[in-house]
């Protein structure tokens, strides 16, 4: 009997030992003479759980064992041999039944884990490729219009509706046009773009070159991060292949359509997420934000009308094409459409990517899924939507995960990050390091964000040193107020959110005694 | 610090160096004609080279058509382009929210002292430099450290000594 071993070649499983088990696993089974076919699967996300090990023996589904250590591997390799497989310590039963993955909506992230990333045919066999032939078959304005039924809005952040932007691309005169991923996944907390680009990346390629037969464009490229070796290796590997196979180049699918692709590799800056900075560093220059209008729709790269949409937004389209516009949008509520793969992380037990339907409350997501802190203590502060999101408190996770419900609280869901913090975390640190990162990252092109980070940081060392009087934080307010409203794009709007909101909500950690205050005046 | 590893520097005879000019002005071509080729193209000069030499960047900047003082603004902006000799290997240690929220403030905290280098510099005997990042893409497992292009999840204190002393080649 020779039996099927998935082990995830994902960044997240490798770095906490996914490599080693399966060089364990490999030798233990050849010790045991037990035949194996090893598959280098993505991950599911379910990070608490790696290593991850799913075995297909004869008719059985996929069984998981998991996290599973080096050490592990020989009793599991034995249990599996006798027979006595759901005895071992890392039984996990079925795959398919273990809740952590079955209590989520999976649209765009269902594939991921169910093979070699790279294969291209199980990407065909899973449904793959389904929506690009559709599109084929559709006007570019019928495509834009499905995607305007299926309430897409962009998953970087933004949140603007992607059927409108992809419109005003459609419309535009040019006779050249580009799409342009943004895969500069920069937002500590946020690991979604990475996972489907190792898991699944002929779903984005799919979803660009969709995205191209919409608008009239046939040059894609795909702007990722240098921090994303793995993922580079996988998009590269798939570009070849889907183009060997027809569905990239001169010619798709026979259709006489052309699309290419290309990737392009960042530099280590955090402001090439902005999309306009983006744009400029794709054409070889400084990262340095434009302003805006005109419009990257009108003007984009090189001048061209440009469709720029993140990984997320851009693979999502491959389904609605597939499936309908209709059918995405009866996931969700009110205008936030379809579903939200939220990424949690920091101090959390079991960690990992969870797609679900936007309105999913913040708390259900941090206890059900994430079963609270790693380290045991309680929950103190949550910063949602990525490093320029708000710093929520712990009475405040009743909150519905949409759009809209964030943006009442003062906060935003931005793309989907969450990373919870216990009682051990002190808010003034945390607020000093937003404007530190806003200082070290800004592109320096406009004042309030350039000089106002520097000056925000200056106080706030005031305050982490506990020298701040009142007046300091009279200061720093008027400062944020100052970035929010004056700054040219969302590094310097946005950076004054999780300051104020530390402060708003964690006043006991920005304590300051005007006595100080007078002595050093 | 650098000089064990400035050979590019102190051996820079004349062979080397138009070994080294021959490397930048053949990938400054093959870069020149494609759309927004720069980036492409000083990623690859410095894979070959370590680093994108100073000298150079006039002959990169007339493939491009370009002012010497916009290469160098390009070269500039970027944390991952060096214009000295570093070290072979990386070793990065993520010092953003998810992994601040699971330790990474006490790896920072006490990283010179079990290591023995400090952030920014090489270490002294071993070939590696030492760094901070902001994000690696791993917050669910964190804190992340980087060992060259591969990454380690729930690393500490304790565990980063010999982590490195695997990973990294003497």
């Amino acid at each position: 009997m020779t039996i099927r071993v998935y082990i995830s070649q994902d960044t997240t499983a490798v770095s906490v030992g996914a490599e080693r088990v399966a060089e364990a696993f490999v030798q233990a089974a050849r010790d045991a003479d037990l035949p194996l076919t090893l598959v280098r699967n993505g991950s599911r996300g379910a990070f608490g759980l790696e290593p991850l090990i799913e075995i297909e023996m004869g008719t059985q589904g996929r069984l998981a064992f998991g996290p599973v250590s080096v050490a592990d591997v020989p009793s599991l390799v034995t249990a599996i041999t006798d027979g006595e497989y759901e005895r071992h310590s890392n039984y996990l039963g079925p795959v398919n039944d273990i809740p952590w993955l079955g209590n989520q909506t999976r649209i765009t992230f269902k594939r991921c884990g169910e093979g070699d990333p790279a294969d291209f045919a199980n990407y065909r066999a899973l449904g793959g490729y389904r929506g690009l032939e559709r599109a084929l078959t559709l006007s570019p304005q019928a495509i834009v219009d499905e995607i305007k039924v299926s309430g897409l809005r962009g998953r970087g952040g933004a949140a603007f509706p992607t059927g409108i932007k992809w419109q005003t691309v459609l419309d535009a005169q040019g006779e050249q046009k580009y799409i342009v991923c943004n895969a500069d996944e920069g937002d500590s907390g946020t690991f979604a773009d990475r996972l489907l680009m190792e898991a699944d990346p002929y779903q984005l390629i799919e979803g660009m070159t969709i995205s191209g037969l919409a608008v009239g464009a046939t040059k894609g490229f795909i702007y990722l991060r240098s921090e994303y070796p793995r993922a580079q290796r996988m998009l590269e590997r798939a570009i070849d292949v889907a183009m060997a196979e027809g569905y990239l180049g001169a010619d798709l699918c026979g259709s006489g359509q052309r699309f290419e692709l290309e990737v392009r590799m960042g530099a280590g800056s955090y402001i090439c997420g902005e999309e306009t900075a983006l744009l400029n560093s794709l054409e070889g220059k400084r990262g340095v934000v434009r302003a805006k209008p005109p419009l990257p729709a009108i003007e984009g790269l090189f001048g061209k009308p440009t469709v720029v949409n993140n990984v997320l937004t851009l693979a999502s389209v491959s389904s609605i094409l597939a499936h309908g516009g209709a059918e995405y949008a009866r996931h969700g509520v009110d205008r936030s459409k379809g579903t939200m793969p939220l990424q949690l992380a920091g101090n959390i037990k079991n960690g990992g990517l969870i797609e679900v339907p936007f309105g999913v409350s913040l708390n259900k997501v941090i206890n059900e899924w994430g079963g609270g802190t790693r380290s045991g203590r309680p929950v103190r502060a949550v910063q949602v939507g990525g490093p320029l999101g708000a710093y929520l408190s712990s009475d405040q996770l009743d909150v519905p995960l949409t759009y809209e419900a964030l943006a009442e609280l003062g906060g935003m869901l931005g793309h989907g990050g969450i990373v919870v913090f216990d009682d051990t975390v002190d808010m003034a640190k945390q607020a000093h390091f937003a404007m530190d990162f806003c200082a070290k990252e800004s592109c320096g092109k406009c004042t309030p964000c350039r000089i106002g980070a520097v000056r925000g940081r200056e106080v706030l060392d005031k305050v982490v040193d506990s020298t701040a009087s009142s007046n300091d934080l009279i200061l720093l307010r008027d400062l944020c107020e100052t970035m929010e409203q004056a700054s040219l794009c969302a590094m310097g709007g946005l950076t004054p959110l999780p300051v104020k909101s530390a402060m708003d909500n964690f006043p006991e950690d920005f304590g300051v005694t005007d006595n100080q205050y007078e002595v050093a005046v | 610090m650098l000089s064990q590893y400035s050979l590019p520097v102190k051996a820079m005879t004349a062979s080397f160096e138009k070994t080294t000019e021959k490397t930048v002005e053949q990938t400054a071509a093959k870069h020149a004609t494609a759309q927004g080729g720069l980036l492409p193209c000083l990623h690859e000069i410095q894979a070959e080279l370590g680093y994108i030499p100073n000298d150079y960047l006039e002959s990169i900047a007339t493939a491009f058509s370009l002012s010497t003082a916009e290469v160098h603004g390009v070269v500039s902006f970027y944390h991952d382009f060096r214009t000295s000799p570093s070290a072979p290997q990386s070793i990065q240690i993520c010092c953003a929210e998810a992994c601040q929220a699971s330790g990474s403030r006490e790896l920072e905290a006490g990283v010179a002292d079990v290591l023995g280098v400090e952030f920014d510099e090489t270490h002294p005997t071993h070939n590696y430099h030492l760094e901070r990042v902001y994000c690696l893409g791993n917050c669910a497992c964190g804190p992340s450290v980087r060992i060259n292009d591969d990454v380690y999840g729930r690393v500490d204190l304790a565990s980063l000594p010999h982590l490195v002393s695997e990973a990294v080649q003497s």
